[in-house]
């Protein structure tokens, strides 16, 4: 390790001669302070896409709400009521305003509050997409690690097609061959349905095991790849042979020297997997009939009820770029090295 | 197409062999995707029933000589289905990595042959769009448009350009620095001129890498929509509608959804090994980078 921060910070033209802390800090406060401003800008752009796409055509919501045997005078009735008689611009302002100050509005079809909503909704995908997480760790580094150490045998082959075709089955697919044999087969899970957290907490995790599983699944074959390349790169350092030189057995020499640094690039891709959890939510929802945002976006979709679609959409992109940036904001506190990213 | 092509490059100096050493995933890409173009090709012309065709009393039947994998709940032959599903797939594929490539490809020139706000402005635009996944794009504009193969094909599409803008451009941003630009530069050929006969070749092997790493997610994501009924609307058979109707017959009838599950699996896994192991061919350092 020592050896490595030595030799780039020589070649970085960017970190100080004399690696002084408060400089170290100020320039990490200055990335930090640039980030948080590209992320921001990003939001505004895709709330700005959004509310361009859904607002564009032609057709009133309140006419969508009234139903076709709406009298034209209720209708326009109802278009002031709800502010959408207003300039577009205006309509924008209003919607972000409202989601600043975590105002969702109200659902165009049920006339209920979307928040308590999407609350229970996210009561079910947030477990659902940690268990995801955990499951595909699980798989991902004990895989990856092995399928590296054993690159130049058949297992190590072997173990790294497996992923490829891992990576291939498409996690709904994967749902509904689960579905097939541990719930249809052995009567082991339930197929669908979820049992509320409120009613029975163990009946809610046997809920999402299956859907975990194939949500985290594809999402480990895709990390153990990365693990793989990482732990493989780090084996070919120079660090690694002088450690194994002064009589470090490999297994240690690994450990000690290489985790961290093997780390770097798949944190980040952790992070692109999160955002893929997270999507695939959406997905596996529907395989499972899980009531979670991905099934209230998806219905929403179907019932044309575009200020909820609207609003879930802001949701998920928010979560996803905010990941995004929480990932690279680690990235450079474990290797502080990277001083130009973003 | 252009995928063989790019493969014939490769593969011209060695025989099939030296190729299968070197590359065995390029090989199995290529014989997986090559029985998919060819499916497809059969299927234009030729179905062993129509893909539509009901018939009664013929429902759910098992595999069998007359029907090789089956009938569905309308006495529908599974094999036409599937057949039939194939060509929507890679039309609606094909077309959205089209879109991709014919924005993404001049945008990714663009940035990288013009340095300052321009190019800057068009990379901060592609990052914008990559940081919005694909699928929540997708089920945006059929929010607003309506489900249809149209819509699928284009918001697929759209969300593909940043991948494009990228790969081109960083692939550009050396040959425009190197020696033989310089010197075409000197010379006084136009910048469109240096793009076209120095920078396009050059940058067409990772264009084409990219096109078959692309179809696999391009795939994936036509059969997801059309799984959640947001793609080519029904009777018309698509793998993802197939799949999705399967899923009510689970316990009559297991097989169903097994079948649409393969298909969808097996193209998204020869893209995948095609392009990789095209990569592999094109830069051996690159080898098992994923």
């Amino acid at each position: 390790m020592e050896a490595v921060d030595a030799s780039t910070s020589a070649a970085s033209p960017l970190l100080p001669a004399e690696d002084s802390p408060d400089r170290r800090d100020l320039a990490f406060l200055r990335f930090v302070a640039r980030r948080l401003g590209t992320t921001v800008l990003t939001l505004f752009g895709a709330s700005v896409l959004v509310f361009a796409v859904l607002n564009i055509l032609p057709g009133s919501p309140a006419q969508v709400i009234l139903g076709t045997q709406a009298t034209p005078a209720s209708v326009r009735e109802l278009t002031i009521k709800l502010g959408l008689n207003q300039p577009l611009p205006l309509q924008y302002v209003h919607w972000i305003g409202g989601l600043l100050s975590l105002h969702l509005g109200n659902s165009y079809i049920s006339g209920q509050p979307i928040a308590p909503e999407l609350g229970a909704a996210l009561a079910v995908t947030g477990p659902l997409v940690a268990l995801g997480l955990l499951f595909g760790l699980a798989i991902a580094v004990p895989t990856g690690i092995l399928s590296a150490l054993r690159h130049r045998r058949a297992s190590g082959t072997w173990l790294a097609a497996a992923t490829q075709v891992g990576i291939a089955i498409p996690n709904f697919v994967l749902g509904i061959l689960l579905i097939i044999v541990v719930a249809v087969d052995w009567r082991l899970l339930p197929a669908s349905g979820f049992i509320p957290w409120s009613q029975s907490v163990g009946g809610a995790l046997r809920s999402l095991v299956l859907p975990a599983i194939s949500l985290g699944l594809v999402e480990g074959a895709i990390l153990s790849r990365y693990v793989r390349t990482a732990i493989l790169g780090v084996m070919r350092a120079d660090y690694l042979r002088t450690a194994r030189a002064k009589g470090l057995p490999a297994g240690r020499a690994l450990v000690r020297h290489g985790v961290r640094n093997a780390s770097v690039p798949v944190l980040t891709v952790l992070g692109l997997e999160l955002s893929g959890l997270i999507i695939g939510a959406v997905v596996i929802e529907a395989v499972f009939t899980l009531p979670g945002v991905g099934s209230l976006l998806l219905s929403s979709v179907a019932n044309r009820d575009l200020i909820t679609v609207q609003d879930i959409v802001m949701l998920v992109a928010t979560v996803v770029v905010v990941t995004n940036l929480l990932v690279d904001l680690l990235y450079r506190i474990v290797d502080p090295r990277l001083e130009v990213g973003g | 197409m252009s995928l063989e092509l790019g493969l014939r490059q490769a593969a011209a100096p060695s025989p099939f062999r030296r190729l299968l050493s070197r590359s065995p995933s390029a090989v199995f890409g290529a014989l997986v995707v090559g029985g998919i173009l060819l499916v497809a090709i059969v299927a234009v012309f030729w179905t062993p029933y129509g893909p539509l065709t009901v018939s009664t009393g013929k429902e759910l039947l098992p595999p069998s000589g007359a029907h090789l994998m089956g009938t569905d709940e309308y006495g529908r032959d599974i094999l036409s289905r599937l057949m039939s599903g194939t060509d929507l797939t890679l039309l609606s594929s094909v077309g959205a990595v089209l879109i991709a490539g014919l924005v993404g490809v001049p945008a990714g020139l663009l940035a990288a042959s013009r340095r300052g706000v321009v190019g800057e402005a068009i990379m901060r635009l592609a990052d914008l769009l990559y940081s919005f996944p694909a699928l929540l794009a997708a089920i945006t504009l059929v929010a607003a448009f309506g489900a249809s193969t149209v819509t699928a094909t284009v918001a697929i599409g759209v969300a593909s350009i940043p991948s494009f803008a990228r790969v081109t451009r960083s692939a550009a941003l050396p040959i425009l620095a190197s020696d033989y630009v310089q010197a075409a530069r000197a010379y006084g050929r136009s910048p469109v001129a240096i793009l076209r006969r120095h920078v396009l070749p050059n940058v067409a092997p990772f264009i084409i890498v990219q096109v078959s790493l692309l179809l696999s997610v391009t795939v994936l994501a036509v059969a997801a929509l059309s799984y959640l009924g947001l793609g080519t609307p029904p009777p018309t058979a698509t793998w993802g509608g197939m799949l999705e109707n399967a899923q009510s017959y689970l316990y009559q009838d297991p097989l169903l959804a097994v079948w649409p599950g393969l298909a969808i699996a097996l193209s998204v896994l020869g893209f995948n090994a095609l392009g990789d192991g095209l990569r592999d061919l094109l830069d051996p350092t690159l080898r098992g980078r994923a």
